[in-house]
């Protein structure tokens, strides 16, 4: 056990170290969802004034929509930073050694999480700064920042199994666009419940992004929302225990030493 | 003590009947048997795709094999997965390392991952920088390492754990002489001095010829010579001449005058014979080819080689055979099993 922990922890430093050793990795997924931020927040001012629109600071609103768009940059780092050492050889080189499967996972996913709470911290000083105040209070600053953790996690997960099974940084990278599509066919621009177009409502209503996104800002506009912190949760909770379960499926698969 | 005592065995490294089949690819591993003595330095000769990387993948268990069986450190390579990595070191084809991390990086998370004691993971780390010349690029990033620096760091990293066998794929391949030569007197120190068992896979005859105390000929996944560099070659005997005619449509002719002088080997640039009586028939040979008015552009005297070997073998060049094959290594995990 101390054994595996060992592992883990030198396993995710190394991870660490990798992710602020790549400066562009860092900066993108914190200042492209802010980017989308501030361009939303124009745009879709005049939202507020819809009948039934959960708030008035639009801001506040597309706040919870950097959480996600940041956690999909995770999905892409992660398992571009896999594929890497797989192309390199270096899995080769770790599995030559005692590691456990489930420690290069854990530990990989470790410079993930480091990131991911760094962007959340930029994204609520930011969103601070516009004006918006969390409607569930400090409290629900700290349940927000481990839903995010736990949206990063099964996110990168999901990078993980990409990169293990195609062993190609470029398959990884190109998983991207696709997650983009699931983002925008959401509930991010608009609640659910105002939605027009109705083959839309339909699609976002399906798409679990929708409640992720949903969860996050209950707990900045709404406060404590019961059903959509279940609902959150719950979806961030299966997507990650899949992911890591494909993730470590496939780890098994690749390493193939006996 | 039961691991000490395995390792001592006479055979640091058997294989039998090995097979490795690929569903979309020949059997790149054909029945192959080794034994490799404790102790020795071990030269695995062959162009590239001749099945040398798919072997040394099998050995150090991150390749199961098809069919056969094979022992490393007295371990069985299927059965043992974990006992094998605890007694080899290996230093793949490609140097294995993260451009992003430091030598002394590496080598401390090498250190730790192997679970040395924490109190030792610091000074091995330096005593490997320091053998292998990277004291001073310690703590500089592997990318802005050469090729030659990247292949020293990857031997130390093998070597981290104090492993008793040791597999080298290809350490010297794209390394300028300089960086080649001093690997070489690493390994023939590691060998003698330490009594590390040496498996070493390469293309290049000179290595096989200079540092292998016996070597393995493997082509098309098949051993087809193995021995004391100086058995093969004297396997092989006597010495060949090869002419070139400066006329290239005067081979035929060419040919039929060395035949007089003995048999017909395959040569690349012309036509080549083995020598009956060996090099005394030279002068014999130059007043045949005066005698007939055939111009010679080339005329040379091969003492025998490796290649020579490799080429009585099989009937092609060790050189022009690389082109053949496919390039083979850890690409070949990603190769479906049959």
């Amino acid at each position: 056990m101390v054994i595996l922990a060992d592992q883990i922890y030198l396993l995710a430093r190394r991870s660490v170290v990798r992710t602020l050793r790549q400066p562009a990795n860092v900066i993108a997924p914190v200042v492209f969802p802010l980017m989308l931020l501030a361009v939303n927040s124009g745009g879709l001012k005049a939202e507020t004034h819809l009948p039934g629109f959960p708030t008035t600071s639009i801001t506040a609103f597309i706040l919870a929509v950097p959480f996600i768009q940041g956690a999909l940059f995770a999905t892409m780092n992660t398992g571009t930073d896999l594929a890497r050492d797989i192309q390199t050889g270096f899995l080769s080189r770790l599995s030559l050694t005692p590691m456990r499967g489930i420690a290069l996972l854990v530990g990989q996913l470790g410079g993930t999480v480091t990131l991911g709470l760094l962007q959340a911290a930029v994204y609520i000083a930011v969103g601070y700064a516009a004006g918006v105040r969390f409607a569930s209070g400090p409290l629900g600053v700290l349940v927000l920042l481990v839903f995010f953790v736990l949206v990063v996690l099964a996110f990168g997960a999901l990078g993980l199994f990409a990169a293990l099974r195609t062993g190609s940084g470029e398959a990884v990278q190109s998983l991207f666009p696709a997650f983009f599509v699931f983002l925008f066919i959401s509930s991010m621009a608009i609640p659910r419940n105002l939605m027009t177009v109705h083959w839309f409502q339909v699609a976002a209503t399906a798409n679990p992004v929708s409640y992720l996104i949903e969860g996050v800002r209950s707990l900045i506009v709404i406060g404590w929302d019961a059903e959509a912190l279940a609902l959150g949760f719950g979806i961030a909770v299966c997507v990650a225990a899949v992911a890591i379960s494909l993730a470590a499926w496939s780890l098994h698969d690749r390493l193939a030493r006996s | 003590m039961h691991r000490l005592a395995r390792v001592s065995e006479q055979h640091a490294i058997e294989a039998a009947s090995l097979v490795r089949e690929f569903k979309k690819g020949p059997r790149a591993v054909d029945h192959i048997d080794l034994a490799v003595a404790t102790g020795e330095i071990y030269g695995f000769l062959g162009p590239n795709g001749a099945g040398k990387s798919t072997t040394v993948l099998m050995l150090t268990t991150l390749l199961p094999p098809t069919s056969g069986s094979a022992r490393v450190g007295g371990f069985d390579v299927v059965k043992d997965g974990p006992e094998v990595r605890k007694t080899i070191g290996a230093a793949l084809q490609e140097a294995a390392l993260d451009p992003l991390l430091t030598g002394r990086e590496h080598l401390r998370l090498q250190a730790s991952l192997q679970a040395l004691p924490r109190h030792d993971r610091g000074p091995r780390s330096d005593e490997l920088l320091e053998r292998v010349g990277l004291t001073e690029a310690a703590d500089r990033k592997v990318r802005g390492y050469s090729g030659g620096m990247k292949r020293r760091l990857d031997l130390a990293l093998a070597l981290v754990h104090r492993p008793r066998i040791l597999f080298l794929d290809e350490p010297t391949t794209g390394l300028d002489i300089q960086s080649r030569t001093a690997l070489w007197g690493e390994v023939r120190r590691l060998a003698k001095d330490d009594g590390v068992t040496v498996f070493l896979t390469t293309q290049y005859l000179e290595e096989a010829d200079v540092l292998a105390d016996r070597v393995g000929i493997i082509d098309h996944g098949r051993i087809v010579a193995e021995g004391t560099p100086a058995a093969l070659k004297a396997e092989i005997g006597r010495p060949t001449v090869e002419v070139v005619p400066a006329d290239p449509t005067e081979e035929a002719h060419a040919a039929s005058i060395l035949a007089r002088f003995g048999e017909p080997v395959a040569s690349v640039r012309g036509v080549a014979a083995r020598l009956r009586t060996g090099q005394a028939d030279l002068a014999e040979i130059v007043r045949a080819f005066d005698n007939e008015g055939l111009a010679v552009g080339q005329l040379q005297l091969h003492q025998p080689s490796l290649d020579d070997v490799f080429l009585f073998k099989t009937g092609r060049s060790l050189e022009g055979a690389d082109d053949e094959g496919e390039e083979e290594g850890l690409g070949g995990l990603a190769m479906e099993p049959a």
